[in-house]
């Protein structure tokens, strides 16, 4: 058995407030309908499930004084890659592949729990990401619901701060919605049948049987945590005789449903605030139920870096802008557009360490950090011939030394911003900034890198990867 | 101990296209242009060309790879070309190697010619390219202006300017070679723009707007280049020589090491120090005549103007505000309209800035004449500022 070390999630700054989509698709519905309330995150054009899996897994890392994983698991729904190993990319990009058993696990929104419980149930230190991207077409239901978010933790047999007191597991295949193989979007039924055959039905007993396996009782339930809407997770909670205020407070209101991650998200929010001894029954929900029964030992989360993630969100102001940054409408972006980003796979395998793991060199001579790491050393001063060691770059940091606002560039969301970067070890890369609007950006101010999309390939469905520059919280 | 290309080449014959959107002209007939002029103004058969240089940049789009576009399109008599390329400073690459290739005795008379045909894409400004099969993975797919507006950003935290105080001296510096463009027949750009136009012109790259950027021009231009002692031969007895030629690249230290600041070139201030040592020049403020630096971009020539050790670090704004560089002013630059008005055919460029020095020191620039120059420096910056090539190159009047 392992148990929860440390935890950390990510959601895309950018916020889609659902008055924002009930001001352009209003028209298509009936008059008297509420006002639409809160917002979604939603990812930026250049993130994905793989490029927000790989941020929450920092955060996560960050906290964790593990650093020997011997497996990496990463849950989604929405995976870039259909065949080719997502969980080995987001390894990659951490840089912890290597001798480590990767698997991607998907088909399901009960994909992440059904992997939690797997990994608490085994000794292997793992690393279990979830992150989901689902696009909603405009217009549907879904636009309104859906969200972007990713959550992570790292499990071990070592004094964890949290444990897992029992768990089970129902299937049932049960099309509450589906997306086929080849679709973008969901396509779902009925809600009320949804709650009434779904929910009630079969969450309830999952519940009970877990229960009664780690033989704890109701009352002893300080926190509940159910996907669906805050009144199933109330009524549920009233079915199986939790108190009403062990009901945690749903955030899809505030970023959306988050599919697969939603409820490792909650979770690892749970954990910043949840008392050492709190007892936790946490639901997962597709075709199926999960439900895991955990107790924490210790505090996991001093920080409330995740509360501070949902309230730090940046409205998009433009629909249209966020159609186009997600696919959902074809600008035309002119003739710079049409440029060819076909991807020498020979060089990014051959330069994978600079490329995806963002390291670079190290000078053993005269300690200049430099990027790429090259045969030559760059410091003039020194100029000596192999005398670099791979150094790590994505988590030192730097400051911005000159920028611009490129309106010529072709960018899927001008202006192209991109600039040259101090590392704060020292080392120059003329590099992509990420999440800014124009005029954010000044001379000086400190910045910390993220892994994100680079470029897309239109022509062979092939997005690539690398680091950019943001300004740091 | 080298002894430098001083007075050791002459030019006898120059030409260049009018540059523009030359929507009816292909590359060949640019060079056939620029050839015809040149040849003319040397007085000599075609035949006596020995060997060539052909620089061009963007080769796919233009004329292609190789010496076969220059010795076909002017039916040259199966002498040798090379074709050569070094970012923008390809037109000056092409000279060199003519100008070395007399200097070193393996011929006679040799030609320089550079050409660019730039649009043929479909679009403004330059077009799009890779940056290579690994650099594409993780370089900004950057534009020239916004590469080179990076120089403005550091240029005002390191001298603690507002950054409208600095837009002001880059206007002037548009300003002025507008004035310069409208006396030039042969300018892309031959209208005057106000101060207001140019602070209030849509952005490109901030804070370049669009008045602070460069033509993007079709054009060609080329030089016939002898030793003095043909050209006296041939009946000179004024001649331009070639006084300094000198090409400095980066190494790498702007692209990955912190010592450099973003706020200027490494490059040019190299190229500069041993260009005025190789033309036995010692204080280059006063014995220089006129310039042509390579204003790609209104920061650039701004910037530029303190690494050829003309303006001191930090007063460059200050000095093109007082006029220094303007057509009265001490050191006037741009005479003919620069990159920004005569245009800026990426191959032929060095060689136009060659051309103006040439007009200028023999007294044939017409309306924009200056006073007796007898020395003139010109400079190509190619590439970025992250990484380029610098060539300054100074030419002088002699009398054979």
């Amino acid at each position: 058995m392992s148990g929860i070390y440390a935890c950390g999630a990510y959601l895309p700054r950018l916020r889609l407030e659902r008055s924002t989509i009930a001001a352009a698709t209003g028209w298509m519905n009936p008059p008297g309908n509420k006002p639409a309330q809160g917002a979604r995150a939603v990812c930026n054009w250049d993130e994905d499930a793989l490029t927000m899996g790989v941020a929450a897994a920092r955060r996560c890392l960050l906290q964790s004084p593990l650093t020997a994983v011997a497996r990496i698991e990463f849950a989604s729904t929405t995976l870039p890659f259909a065949d080719r190993s997502n969980a080995g990319l987001l390894a990659a990009a951490l840089a912890l592949d290597g001798a480590v058993a990767v698997a991607d696990v998907t088909g399901s929104l009960r994909c992440a729990t059904g992997a939690l419980i797997q990994a608490f149930q085994n000794s292997t230190p793992t690393l279990l990401v979830a992150a989901e991207k689902r696009q909603a077409k405009p217009g549907s239901p879904q636009e309104m619901a859906l969200g972007h978010g990713a959550a992570a933790f790292v499990l071990s047999g070592d004094s964890a701060a949290v444990s897992m007191l029992g768990a089970a597991s129902l299937a049932r295949d049960f099309v509450d919605h589906h997306r086929d193989a080849d679709a973008g979007f969901d396509y779902a039924f009925e809600e009320r049948w949804v709650r009434d055959e779904g929910y009630f039905k079969l969450v309830p007993a999952t519940i009970r049987q877990a229960l009664d396996g780690a033989q704890v009782g109701a009352a002893a339930v300080t926190h509940f945590i159910c996907p669906g809407s805050p009144a199933i997770a109330r009524r549920i909670a009233q079915t199986c005789g939790f108190a009403a205020e062990s009901v945690v407070a749903d955030t899809a209101a505030r970023v959306g449903n988050l599919g697969s991650a939603h409820a490792l998200f909650t979770l690892a929010l749970t954990l910043e605030s949840a008392p050492a001894g709190a007892t936790l029954v946490v639901i997962g929900f597709g075709q199926g139920v999960d439900v895991l029964v955990l107790r924490v030992n210790r505090r996991a989360q001093h920080e409330p870096a995740i509360a501070r993630a949902i309230d730090n969100g940046v409205p998009e102001k433009s629909y249209v802008r966020y159609l186009s940054n997600n696919q959902l409408i074809d600008m035309d972006f002119g003739m710079r557009a049409e440029r060819d980003h076909r991807s020498a796979q020979t060089v990014a395998y051959r330069r994978r360490d600079a490329l995806t793991a963002f390291i670079g060199g190290r000078c053993e001579r005269c300690h200049s950090v430099q990027f790429p790491r090259s045969r030559v050393c760059v410091n003039p001063q020194c100029r000596q011939t192999d005398t670099q060691v791979p150094h790590r770059l994505a988590d030192q940091g730097g400051r911005v030394k000159t920028f611009t606002e490129d309106w010529q560039a072709y960018s899927p969301r001008p202006p192209f911003i991109y600039g040259n970067v101090t590392f704060a070890e020292g080392g120059n890369l003329f590099m992509e900034f990420c999440d800014l609007e124009p005029g954010e950006l000044q001379v000086e101010m400190p910045v910390s890198f993220q892994f994100r999309i680079k470029d897309i390939d239109k022509l062979r469905n092939f997005k690539r990867y690398f680091w950019k520059a943001t300004p740091a919280l | 101990m080298a002894s430098g290309i001083k007075d050791k080449v002459a030019i006898i014959g120059m030409g260049c296209s009018r540059f523009g959107e030359r929507w009816d002209s292909g590359p060949d007939d640019l060079m056939v242009e620029a050839f015809n002029e040149a040849l003319q103004d040397a007085g000599i058969e075609r035949d006596r060309i020995e060997a060539a240089w052909l620089g061009v940049f963007f080769d796919e789009q233009n004329v292609g790879k190789s010496a076969l576009p220059l010795s076909m399109a002017l039916r040259l008599p199966n002498v040798p070309v090379t074709r050569v390329e070094n970012l923008c400073a390809t037109g000056t690459e092409a000279l060199r190697g003519a100008v070395y290739a007399v200097a070193a005795g393996a011929c006679d008379i040799a030609l320089a010619m550079g050409v660019e045909k730039l649009k043929d894409t479909g679009y403004s400004g330059l077009p799009e390219r890779t940056k290579g099969t690994f650099e594409d993975l993780y370089l900004p797919s950057s534009t020239a202006p916004g590469a080179f507006a990076q120089l403005a950003s550091a240029y005002c935290a390191k001298y603690r300017m507002p950054m409208a105080e600095l837009k002001k001296a880059m206007a002037h510096v548009s300003w002025k070679s507008h004035e310069n463009g409208a006396l030039n027949p042969k300018a892309h750009l031959r209208n005057r723009v106000s101060i207001e136009q140019i602070l209030n012109a849509p952005m490109i790259a901030s804070p370049l707007g669009v008045f602070d950027c460069c033509g993007v021009s079709d054009g060609a231009a080329c030089a016939i280049v002898t030793t003095p002692q043909i050209a006296r031969a041939l009946g000179r007895r004024d001649a331009v020589c070639v006084k300094a030629l000198q090409l400095v690249p980066s190494n790498g230290v702007e692209m990955g090491h912190d010592s450099w600041d973003g706020s200027h070139t490494l490059t040019t201030p190299i190229a500069a120090a041993r260009a005025y040592k190789e033309a036995g020049i010692q204080d280059p403020r006063k014995e220089l005549d006129l310039i042509e630096v390579h204003d790609c971009f209104s920061i650039t020539e701004l910037v530029l103007m303190e690494d050829l050790l003309l303006s001191d670090r930090g007063h460059a704004p200050g000095d093109i505000l007082d006029g220094r560089y303007d057509r009265g002013g001490a050191i006037p630059a741009q005479i003919d309209g620069g990159l920004k008005c005569f245009g800026h055919p990426i191959g032929a460029t060095g060689l136009r800035m060659a051309y103006e020095i040439y007009l200028q020191l023999l007294g044939r620039a017409g309306d924009r004449q200056l006073a007796s120059p007898s020395l003139g420096l010109t400079h190509n910056l190619g590439g970025i500022p992250n990484r380029n090539i610098a060539s300054v190159s100074v030419f002088g009047l002699a009398a054979l």
